[in-house]
């Protein structure tokens, strides 16, 4: 009441905040790209190339955050999506090798939209296991292709795509994966900030009820399938983005670069992060460039045999993922949550205790 | 929007078709409907209307076919004869999810509350709302506006339900009771012209279940109400009119008090301690 103006001040930046999701929203993601600019100044190119693959990750386990975490319905083929977009990006750069990118990622995130939307009618009519199922055949199935119509696709050896360069305005010895891992963290930004809003917008509350009730979801106005196909192909359009990045990244687009493999790592990045939080996929994504690293160090260091060696990062991938879920079931990002309202309550009881009287102890 | 909706389709029909008489036209019309699970008649030829500003209660044992009734209405399970309609535009070619649209509001048995959103989510969620994908991707201060506007329209379903402080938490964590009330407001806070209430007393106090007969009795100033319900005290105390169910048909029909003379209802289901009630 008896206020000074610059709480007043305060208090409208601060409800203004509140009330405007754009400013909310907007702020946060600036202040992070700022924080990944320098970030990436500070790492050996190297490790630029490592932090464009968790921005790649990122995208699709994001993707997978809408589908699987906020509406409920569990994708094995969110690897075939990245590779329908890897290979459209390929094959659009290998009729017009010098088409720029901005094309070749909107043509994947047409074709991949397209087959998300195909994908997600279907899908619509499968629950759980069986959704499961299918698209599991789909991860199994869509690899094939490339091996049968090689003239296309380049068979088993793949089509090579230059990586983009640095432009001349950055300077000559600007490297490359420093200017790769600003466009995949520009790509993952968007995405993020894009699906954040969403989630927090009514469609994106529509999606939690399809998964927490669907009969009372239609009660409520709920066009149930519709609401899952939509789900579907924002999914697919991740992957689709991803999987272009992807291929840039890599600089080779082959069938062998999107196993089965590569859907369950997404499945279970987003799980670990912590099933239906943004935030969750990106602790997934880095944990999925990351633990091959630290556990590839590990067994050069322990001089393995090669076999035991290149089967290392998997077996220690399948005990992390047991371990964190014995842990955390709700994941990493869970974890933190609950790890920082218990530091909160213990600095709010700290503040209490002074008074001598221990009234109101707020829960 | 959702109000909209209601406030110029719904009783355009009544005024359009005879000024006064608007009032009686029934809104709701059940005519003849028969529903079968496999064999199973679980509906045969039943006949039902609830009118603006009427509660019509349904009662009968379990297996009667209520909320299989109620579940016909909502076009959750297809008849396989009969009308229904409902401001004399057939249902039977509407889906489910269009049914809020037209003012008609249903509440579930098991409450059907959805668990990870809080309880103002959820009475959010229960207004029907176009999807503005970009608007809402995007973050356009229209959406935001439209955010405050369906939040405000929530909080006030709250408050009439005496349940506003507890907008912030989740169901779960809240006793039965107001659970309860958490459904309802979910429900109200389309604003619908229909609302049908399924067993809304079934785990409540005495107490509460007064509080609900004088809520029921403030809404019927504003919409119909179908109410499903096994407390049989509490449907003679509130309903203008009730259709007893049994087996599947309507075997009584009529005020509380022919419902309570009829000989075939106490027998069928009532027993005597209504009787003498």
């Amino acid at each position: 009441m008896s206020a000074l103006a610059d709480d007043t001040d305060d208090e409208s930046l601060g409800s203004a905040l509140r009330r405007s999701t754009l400013l909310r929203h907007g702020v946060f993601f600036v202040a992070l790209a700022a924080v990944l600019l320098v970030a990436t100044y500070l790492v050996s190119p190297f490790h630029d190339y490592e932090i464009a693959g968790v921005a790649i990750y990122t995208i699709a386990a994001a993707g997978l955050t809408v589908l699987t975490g906020a509406n409920g319905q569990i994708s094995l083929g969110h690897g075939a999506l990245m590779m329908i977009g890897a290979y459209t990006t390929s094959v659009l750069l290998q009729w017009r090798p010098g088409l720029p990118m901005i094309v070749t990622l909107l043509g994947a995130v047409v074709s991949t939209g397209l087959a998300g939307s195909i994908i997600g009618v279907a899908g619509a009519r499968l629950r759980g296991p069986y959704l499961a199922g299918a698209t599991l055949a789909l991860a199994v199935a869509l690899p094939q292709i490339p091996l049968h119509f090689a003239g296309v696709f380049g068979g088993n050896q793949g089509l090579n795509v230059a990586s983009p360069t640095a432009p001349a305005a950055l300077g000559a010895d600007f490297p490359n994966e420093r200017w790769l891992a600003w466009l995949c963290l520009a790509a993952a930004l968007v995405t993020l900030f894009l699906l954040a809003n969403l989630l927090s917008s009514s469609v994106g509350r529509r999606l939690r009820t399809v998964r927490d009730n669907e009969v009372a979801a239609r009660l409520a106005g709920v066009d149930v399938a519709r609401t899952q196909v939509l789900a579907f192909v924002i999914s697919a359009v991740c992957a689709g983005l991803a999987g272009a990045l992807f291929a840039y990244w890599v600089s080779i687009t082959s069938p062998t670069g999107f196993t089965l493999t590569l859907s369950l790592q997404l499945l279970t990045a987003v799980v670990i992060g912590g099933l239906g939080s943004l935030t969750g996929a990106v602790w997934g994504s880095i944990i999925l460039i990351y633990l091959p690293v630290l556990t590839g160090d590990l067994a050069s260091n322990l001089s393995l045999s090669s076999d035991v060696a290149n089967n290392v990062p998997l077996a220690i991938y399948g005990v992390v993922l047991v371990v964190a879920m014995l842990v955390f079931p709700r994941g990493l990002q869970g974890a933190l949550v609950s790890l920082a309202r218990q530091l909160a309550r213990v600095i709010r009881m700290r503040g209490t205790v002074l008074p001598a009287v221990p009234s109101a102890p707020e829960q | 929007m959702a109000i909209s909706v209601k406030a110029t389709l719904a009783p355009l029909a009544y005024v359009t078709s005879s000024g006064v008489l608007a009032l009686t036209a029934a809104a709701l019309e059940v005519g003849d409907v028969s529903v079968r699970f496999g064999g199973v008649v679980a509906l045969d030829g039943v006949s039902l209307t609830v009118d603006r500003h009427e509660i019509v209660g349904i009662i009968g044992p379990n297996g009667a076919g209520k909320t299989t009734l109620f579940n016909a209405v909502c076009r959750l399970i297809a008849p396989a004869g009969g009308t229904i309609s409902y401001a004399g535009r057939s249902l039977l070619r509407e889906k489910a999810s269009r049914l809020p649209h037209l003012g008609i509001a249903r509440t579930l048995q098991g409450l059907g509350l959805w668990p990870t959103l809080t309880v103002l989510e959820n009475v959010i969620a229960g207004s029907p709302q176009r999807t503005r994908l970009f608007a809402d991707m995007l973050a356009s201060p229209a959406s935001d506006t439209r955010a405050q506007t369906t939040e405000g329209h929530a909080m006030s379903a709250l408050g009439e339900l005496g349940i506003a402080d507890r907008a912030r938490v989740y169901p779960g964590s809240l006793p039965h009771g107001v659970q309860k009330r958490v459904v309802i407001a979910r429900a109200l806070t389309a604003q619908p012209s229909l609302l049908l209430l399924d067993e809304p007393a079934s785990g409540l106090s005495s107490a509460e279940v007064e509080e609900l007969i004088v809520l029921l009795r403030e809404l019927r100033t504003r919409m119909g109400i179908a109410l499903v319900e096994h407390h049989v005290d509490m449907v003679m105390a509130v309903s203008d009119r009730v259709t007893v169910l049994n087996l599947g048909r309507v075997i009584a029909s009529g005020t509380p008090a022919e419902i309570r003379a009829n000989t075939d209802v106490s027998t069928a289901y009532l027993g005597q301690p209504v009787a003498h009630a």
